[in-house]
């Protein structure tokens, strides 16, 4: 069987800023209209992307100094928004491995823990400092230590927070949790028959 | 010990804890669509593995059929393929759907409650974050994305962490004029679009004692636009009266039990709560937003705050301290899960009544489900939509987001009952949506701008 613990992840940060990214944004729904989630990672932010292209700028996702980054960095409540795992997948795809930011919705928290990839808080002032570390130097090295709480940005570190058992979940590689949900079934069956519908 | 119905119902589905800390709970109802399942579907058959309980899962196409004719196959092809997909795996795997033959096709959150599959007490999930809506039963009813929807599949079951309760109380009269729509966008606007997160939220208070159940599903269903996945009404025997004589309802013979099962559910007198919040209605006034998130509203008589966030203004292509009111619309959309119900279309129509939709402005009306459509034309009320110069739809989310062909076109600002201003929500990367009730929809139709619905319905001078 293959290792599928998520203890830690390295590798170069990209920069996204702004409030309240939907998934909307991060995946717009008409690129829902499929069957697989092959190929979501090509549409990734695609309005925006766009928008920006149009006005003559470069979307983060565009620019060559972030490309090939793994560590996404953005600011609160990021992932709003429809419940459609497709955002953290089109996320994944496009490489992205671990996701930083002020906080998080909740769907999009635990829809990213599906497919192991983590996602860690930091404080605003925090996200500030680091923001400005990896726009100075995007090729700054990051390490995300999920086990241990922490990121270390070049000669820098920072506390994060994340939830107990999501912590649990990834470092001990049972994020993917069907198969522990099939396990002493009997004890589900008992609960079914007791509810009253 | 005195408990919320969130602690209750929370108890009764725990199966166990589970080695990473969460509960494993189980899952009373399913309900399934066609856009997040195939995956689901595909992992399921990857591993060998089969459904669990189709006798607790439900489907429905909602999100991609077409509006103005719903003839198979398809004119898009990757609807098509999306629509046989579903039918394929309910096929499959021996789940019900109400497909467009069935009568009984409609958005997922407005079918449930409508043939009785939702009920108080219940743990119901649906690859959809607007499942919040089921909550109105007094069920705990949440959104789920697509590797849970396969382990809802697989086990009936799901890994989660329970939330904390915030009871939410609204207490005295709306305004005529006032609906369910501007008390869950005044409730968001004060409480923020990431205030929920980590939150269920009770909807309590005699204005909503009061309130029928459409008005608690519209309440309910926007609860996840204030960050809480969860959104429930204590059930009462408005509840219960709704449920009755419904096709998946208890029986004639079984209904007095449940109806007392059901009211006991509700969260006991000095229940403890994480938080509470209160909201006097007589303060809220008709609401529409002006910017990208569903917290960004004011009431119609008010002007957009001076501080307004810069970057959702030049989107809307709206100034600080304009007044909303006059604000031109090029769209006008009634329906959605949120607002696409029989009493939304009847307080629609009472404000266009006599009256025709403003030249240059595109108005439709996408009743939520086949059953609503029907009940409507019983009534009438699509001989009032379509004299007024609205069209008038077959059922479906339609323009409350871009998976069908309803949506908007450049820059155009749509009023729109739906729950959703993003960016980019209704189909065009620039397009613009001006959330508020059905009736202010059908007002500013007919005005061609935003508007005050209470100066149509002569509620005020
Ligand atoms: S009507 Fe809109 S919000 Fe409701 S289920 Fe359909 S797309 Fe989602």
């Amino acid at each position: 069987m293959t290792d599928s613990r998520i203890i830690t992840v390295v590798g170069r940060g990209v920069v996204l800023r702004g409030p309240d990214i939907d998934t909307d944004r991060i995946i717009p729904a008409r690129f829902l209209k499929t069957v697989t989630f092959n190929g979501l990672e090509q549409n990734v932010f695609a309005d925006d992307r766009q928008a920006l292209k149009a006005a003559g700028e470069r979307h983060p996702f565009d620019r060559p100094e972030f490309s090939g980054a793994s560590v996404l960095l953005v600011n609160k409540n990021f992932g709003c928004g429809s419940s459609r795992e497709h955002a953290p997948q089109a996320l994944w795809r496009w490489g992205i491995r671990a996701v930083i930011a002020e906080s998080f919705a909740e769907i999009f928290a635990s829809n990213s823990l599906m497919l192991g990839l983590p996602c860690l808080s930091v404080t605003e002032h925090d996200m500030q400092d680091m923001m400005k570390l990896v726009d100075a130097d995007p090729a700054v090295g990051i390490s995300v230590d999920i086990a241990q709480d922490g990121i270390t940005i070049g000669a820098h570190s920072w506390p994060t927070t994340i939830p107990a058992h999501t912590k649990d979940a990834l470092t001990s590689g049972h994020w993917d949790g069907a198969a522990l949900l099939l396990d002493r079934y009997d004890e589900v069956e008992a609960t079914a028959s007791r509810l009253p519908y | 010990m005195p408990q919320t119905l969130f602690e209750k119902v929370w108890s009764q589905h725990a199966v166990r804890q589970l080695p990473t800390g969460q509960t494993q709970l189980y899952i009373g109802l399913h309900l399934v669509h066609e856009v997040t399942s195939p995956q689901a579907f595909d992992m399921l058959r990857l591993r060998g593995w089969r459904v669990r309980a189709p006798h607790r899962t439900f489907a429905t196409v909602d999100h991609i059929v077409p509006t103005a004719s719903q003839a198979r196959p398809f004119a898009d092809l990757m609807a098509e393929q999306m629509a046989q997909s579903l039918e394929r795996n309910c096929r499959d795997h021996n789940i019900p759907l109400f497909d467009l033959a069935s009568g009984r096709q409609g958005i997922v959150h407005v079918i449930g409650p409508e043939l009785g599959l939702t009920q108080p007490g219940m743990t119901i999930a649906c690859g959809d974050s607007h499942t919040s809506t089921h909550g109105a039963f007094g069920a705990l009813a949440f959104g789920i994305g697509t590797s849970q929807v396969r382990d809802v599949l697989a086990s009936q079951c799901m890994a989660m962490t329970p939330v904390k309760v915030r009871r939410i109380e609204v207490r005295g009269l709306l305004a005529p004029g006032v609906y369910a729509k501007d008390v869950v966008l005044t409730i968001i606007q004060r409480l923020g679009i990431e205030g929920g997160v980590g939150y269920a939220y009770e909807y309590a208070g005699d204005t909503i004692s009061r309130m029928s159940m459409d008005e608690r599903m519209t309440i309910c269903n926007m609860s996840i636009e204030g960050g809480a996945r969860f959104g429930y009404v204590n059930p009462d025997d408005v509840t219960a009266d709704y449920l009755e004589g419904r096709p998946y309802a208890p029986t004639a013979a079984e209904f007095p039990a449940a109806r007392a099962r059901w009211k006991a559910l509700a969260s006991d007198a000095g229940a403890v709560y994480d938080d509470v919040f209160s909201l006097d209605a007589s303060t809220i006034s008709p609401t529409v937003t002006w910017g990208t998130n569903p917290g960004q509203s004011v009431g119609v008589a008010d002007r957009l705050p001076g501080s307004a966030d810069v970057d959702s203004l030049a989107f809307m292509g709206l100034s600080p301290n304009q007044p909303i009111a006059g604000t031109k619309i090029d769209v006008a959309f009634i329906g959605s899960c949120t607002n696409g119900r029989l009493s939304d279309l009847r307080e629609a129509a009472r404000v266009i009544a006599g009256r025709k939709v403003a030249p240059g402005v595109r108005a439709l009306v996408v009743p939520g489900s086949q059953a609503v459509r029907a009940a409507a034309e019983s009534e009438g009320l699509h001989e009032i939509f379509r004299s007024a110069g609205f069209d008038w739809r077959d059922a479906g989310c339609s323009m409350c987001l871009a998976m069908n062909p309803d949506r908007l076109h450049g820059r155009e600002i749509c009023a729109s009952s739906s729950n959703r201003n993003f960016k980019g929500r209704q189909g065009s990367p620039t397009g613009r949506t001006l959330l508020m009730s059905p009736a202010m929809v059908a007002a500013a139709a007919i005005q061609g701008a935003v508007v005050d619905v209470r100066t149509m319905l002569g509620v005020m001078a």
